[in-house]
């Protein structure tokens, strides 16, 4: 089994609300990523697919293909967008945009895709928020 | 989103600077110098050291965390940074029975967080001593391929 990872970047904006909690509950467990103006980042994505390599190409994947559908899938939706408003996934009531939905959102469009595709397998998503702070997800395991 | 989705992982970044002696009281003066080279020299040297911390758990499905990133700091400080950061390693109890090498203090690291979490498990500390070359520790869990913790 070998793992290939492929890195893409957006930027995003964002914040943490819960409707059904206090203004002042809101604040307390959120800190400073509950201010209803939002605020941003400039993610980065770690995709990560397992496989055996080609015995003709040597590919786990086509990186070309891993790359197109990372922007079709993903980025398409999120870059330059604000999560909170802009994007089904996070809509009030669904999900909070921590790093850690994000990553499972991720995981969720991209998964199908490379199912189809056969071969690699999705392995891992890693969503970097900063340079030191991270989630990932590898489908609940 | 957070229904039913099982595990996922939080990881934290964290600086500090220490400095350190490799030094084996077992073994002789030329020994010890072929070991550890220029980590031998007498009065020691010192590190920007990265300390990453990674948490596994459920996503909570109403905060959709794993773990606050505040309380998970707030551990960090109090058991790791307030202890490594800015101090001679070799002075610290923990080393003087064992070479403060990047291997023990990631492994001292583990054991330091690893009942002190407010949430979640603590399933990784990898500690970058400089850009070239890390450390990690997975505790008492099967080890991991490295790939699977990091591509």
């Amino acid at each position: 089994m070998v793992f290939l990872t492929r890195r893409a970047t957006f930027s995003a904006s964002h914040f943490y609300w819960i409707e059904a909690w206090s203004k002042e509950k809101n604040e307390q467990v959120f800190g400073r990523c509950s201010n209803r103006n939002g605020h941003g980042h400039n993610y980065t994505l770690e995709v990560t697919v397992a496989g055996e390599p080609d015995t003709v190409t040597g590919y786990v994947i086509d990186l070309k293909w891993l790359k197109d559908a990372i922007e079709r899938e993903v980025l398409a939706s999120f870059d330059h967008r604000h999560l909170n408003l802009d994007v089904a996934d996070f809509a009030p009531g669904k999900a909070v945009p921590t790093t850690e939905n994000i990553a499972i959102a991720a995981w969720k469009r991209l998964e199908p895709a490379v199912n189809a595709r056969g071969g690699a397998q999705l392995h891992r998503v890693r969503v970097y928020e900063t340079p030191e702070l991270f989630a990932e997800y590898r489908g609940g395991k | 989103m957070s229904d039913g989705v099982g595990k996922a992982y939080f990881g934290r970044r964290y600086l500090m600077s220490a400095s350190h002696r490799l030094n084996a009281a077992e073994r002789t003066a030329i020994e010890n110098r072929e070991i550890y080279g220029q980590c031998n020299n007498p009065n020691g040297h010192g590190h920007n050291y990265f300390v990453e911390v990674l948490v596994g758990g459920e996503v909570d499905r109403e905060t959709g965390m794993v773990i606050n990133l505040t309380t998970l700091d707030k551990a960090v400080q109090a058991r790791v940074l307030d202890r490594f950061d800015h101090v001679n390693l070799n002075c610290d109890p923990l080393f003087q029975k064992q070479v403060p090498t990047t291997e023990n203090l990631c492994r001292a690291i583990f054991e330091l967080l690893k009942d002190s979490l407010p949430a979640g498990k603590l399933e990784h500390v990898r500690v970058e001593e400089t850009e070239n070359n890390f450390f990690e520790c997975f505790g008492e869990s099967k080890n991991q391929p490295a790939n699977e913790a990091r591509v």
